[in-house]
């Protein structure tokens, strides 16, 4: 086991090197000029003075290793200093977005709460909700309710998030006039009304996205309890008078979970992709609504940032994954 | 098989395609689905020839109506016929969906056989497809749109260069799970004796690819068939949604769905039309390919 994670984790690192190439080059080798906006009235050479202060005179090889050391070493040391008060990135040049002229990470870090809020809490409920209705509709296969969660679960497989949230929009902030429509952030939770309100608001995103985790891990849930319905050690479970609720709850819910938790583990990752669409139809200023304006703003080292923080994401999960693979099923060895 | 037919000389040889069907046809929400999904084609093909009014005609006297006889879906603020532009538009994303989903299916089924038949060249060429799975595709799909509209808007003019930048983008970023697949059933099916058989009798290698393993994978590869043009057909109208799709007086359920939302105060009904065209569309492509994925695979039926 140990060996295994540590090739993994050897793995893991080449495989981030590449990706972070094929987005660094994607996005510099591209027909692209983020001088393009600069009015014409400017002469040459201050033009070209402030590429170079950008950063773009030198060779590609170059702006990759400077930006590498910058994700990989000083930003980490920036987030030490500030954890721990000491001053080891002073002086050291740290990712600016070309768009605010501020530090990328520290645009992050503001606005990272609001999509972890949204899309954790999303997911959790997604989750909760998913689990139950996996396990009784396999359990009462072809049964009405069965038919009706599988129904259920294939629509939330296939309404787009930005329909799904236009529509709740309408039918409870325009028709109904329930929660907001406009996620606020500078709301502060300090007392019982202000909780109410940060609920009200987060209802609707949370829901939307909560749907499609709903229908992915239910359905995932719902197939393999039924792979494991069928097995003799249910039948010898029952054949030893052990209650229902034991040998569904215990023994096959136990053992159905091993594929379903990697699942959850993978799919996570993505649901940060979903974020992108519900913050812009929600109005959150999460990271995704950041990359959409960054990507707008033709802001290359936020774009990039931005989106390799999402590599890193899925490679870790991806390992998180097997892991828990590992540890949960005996039966995987993986030497 | 066997022995049924022992008893009945009579009766025809039962064909795989045949028995497929059969089990396809007992799937209700499949049959279902197919209905609905080539009625929705056949609408959209059809359609624009039959209805009277233009897509892009501006009639600014009667904007903003509502459901009439002669708008059955009203009109938009430009007083253009709303069925008309989801007639229209339901062609383009069908078309994108269907161009994407060959270009992903050709990649992942090439890969997947390549990768599943010679031992050399699976160990990169998974390596490479499992690179491809931890890509951030969204973000990546939105950079691509935003870097390389404007050059091949340039050379192919902007409806056909967008037309060619999403398909290339959406098959690109979409060929993995295909492979997969392909790659798995390969390395099974390889094993079999008639693999040995033609290889004794001196087929070559593309001979047995293309005359004995092809025609054996095509179940999985028509399901992933369907579950492509989905996936293409969301991924596309998340695009135009967001604006980084097709230009603006270019509809398509996306576009359509991205101007209507402007509107969402005044006329919150516009929203519906593009956004149920997309759900309907995506909802009977997955019940066709859950159908057809049971009727090809005994083994999982009723999961």
């Amino acid at each position: 086991m140990l060996k295994y994670l540590v090739r993994r984790l050897l793995i893991s690192v080449p495989t981030l090197l590449i990706i972070s190439i094929v987005i660094f080059l994607l996005l510099n080798l591209a027909p692209n000029d983020p001088m393009a906006q600069v009015p014409l009235t400017i002469p040459p050479e201050v033009k070209e003075k402030m590429r170079e202060a950008l950063g773009l005179g030198q060779p590609l090889y170059v702006q990759y290793a400077k930006w590498l050391v910058q994700f990989m070493w000083v930003e980490p040391q920036v987030y030490l200093d500030h954890v721990l008060g000491t001053t080891m990135s002073e002086g050291q040049q740290r990712i600016f977005s070309w768009q605010t002229r501020s530090p990328v990470m520290d645009i992050i870090v503001q606005r990272l709460p609001q999509t972890l809020w949204v899309v954790g809490m999303a997911y959790v409920v997604g989750v909760l909700i998913a689990l139950p209705i996996g396990i009784y509709s396999a359990y009462k296969q072809y049964s009405v309710f069965d038919q009706v969660g599988t129904f259920v679960t294939m629509i939330g497989y296939s309404v787009p998030p930005f329909f799904s949230g236009v529509f709740v929009i309408i039918l409870f902030s325009v028709q109904l006039g329930w929660f907001p429509s406009v996620y606020d952030t500078l709301h502060e939770v300090v007392d019982w009304e202000t909780f109410k309100f940060q609920l009200r608001q987060m209802i609707m995103p949370v829901m939307v996205l909560a749907l499609q985790v709903t229908a992915q891990i239910s359905r995932f849930m719902r197939s393999s309890m039924l792979d494991n319905l069928n097995q003799d050690y249910v039948r010898t479970a029952r054949a030893k008078g052990l209650s229902e609720w034991t040998v569904v709850a215990v023994h096959v819910v136990r053992n159905s979970m091993i594929p379903v938790v990697t699942v959850i583990a993978l799919n996570l990752p993505s649901i940060f992709g979903g974020a992108i669409i519900t913050e812009q139809v929600f109005k959150v200023n999460g990271i995704g609504q950041q990359l959409i304006i960054a990507i707008y703003a033709n802001d290359l080292p936020t774009v990039q940032t931005i989106t390799f923080m999402f590599a890193v994401l899925i490679v870790v999960f991806s390992l998180i994954a097997d892991i828990l693979y590992g540890i949960l099923d005996p039966r995987i060895r993986y030497d | 098989m066997t022995d049924a037919s022992t008893h009945q000389l009579k009766t025809n040889p039962r064909s795989k395609w045949l028995d497929v069907w059969r089990e396809f046809r007992n799937h209700k929400g499949a049959v279902a689905g197919a209905i609905i999904f080539f009625g929705i084609v056949l609408l959209v093909l059809v359609g624009p020839f039959l209805w009277p009014f233009e897509p892009n005609s501006i009639d600014i006297r009667n904007r903003n109506q509502g459901p009439s006889l002669l708008h059955p879906l009203g009109t938009d603020q430009l007083g253009r016929d709303t069925m008309a532009r989801i007639m229209t538009g339901g062609r383009t994303s069908i078309s994108v969906g269907l161009a994407a989903m060959l270009l992903s299916l050709s990649l992942g089924t090439a890969i997947g056989i390549l990768s599943g038949y010679f031992k050399k060249l699976d160990g990169i060429l998974m390596r490479f497809t499992d690179l491809f799975l931890s890509l951030p595709l969204l973000p990546l799909l939105l950079v691509m749109m935003l870097l390389f509209r404007e050059p091949l808007s340039g050379t192919f003019g902007p409806e056909k260069g967008m037309f060619i930048l999403i398909v290339v983008s959406i098959g690109v970023t979409s060929w993995m799970p295909t492979a997969r697949i392909v790659r798995g059933d390969v390395l099974a099916i390889k094993e079999r004796e008639f693999i040995l058989a033609a290889r004794s009798i001196g087929g070559t290698d593309a001979k047995i690819i293309f005359r004995h393993i092809l025609p054996n994978v095509f179940s999985p590869i028509m399901v992933s068939a369907t579950l492509g043009i989905a996936n293409a057909i969301i991924t596309e109208s998340a695009l135009s949604f967001l604006g980084l799709g097709f230009p603006p007086d270019f509809p398509t359920w996306g576009r359509l769905l991205n101007d209507a939302v402007e509107f969402i105060q005044l006329h919150p009904e516009r929203v519906f039309w593009p956004g149920l065209a997309i759900s309907l569309t995506v909802l009977s492509i997955n019940y066709l390919g859950d159908g057809l994925r049971d009727a090809l695979d005994p083994r999982i039926r009723g999961r």
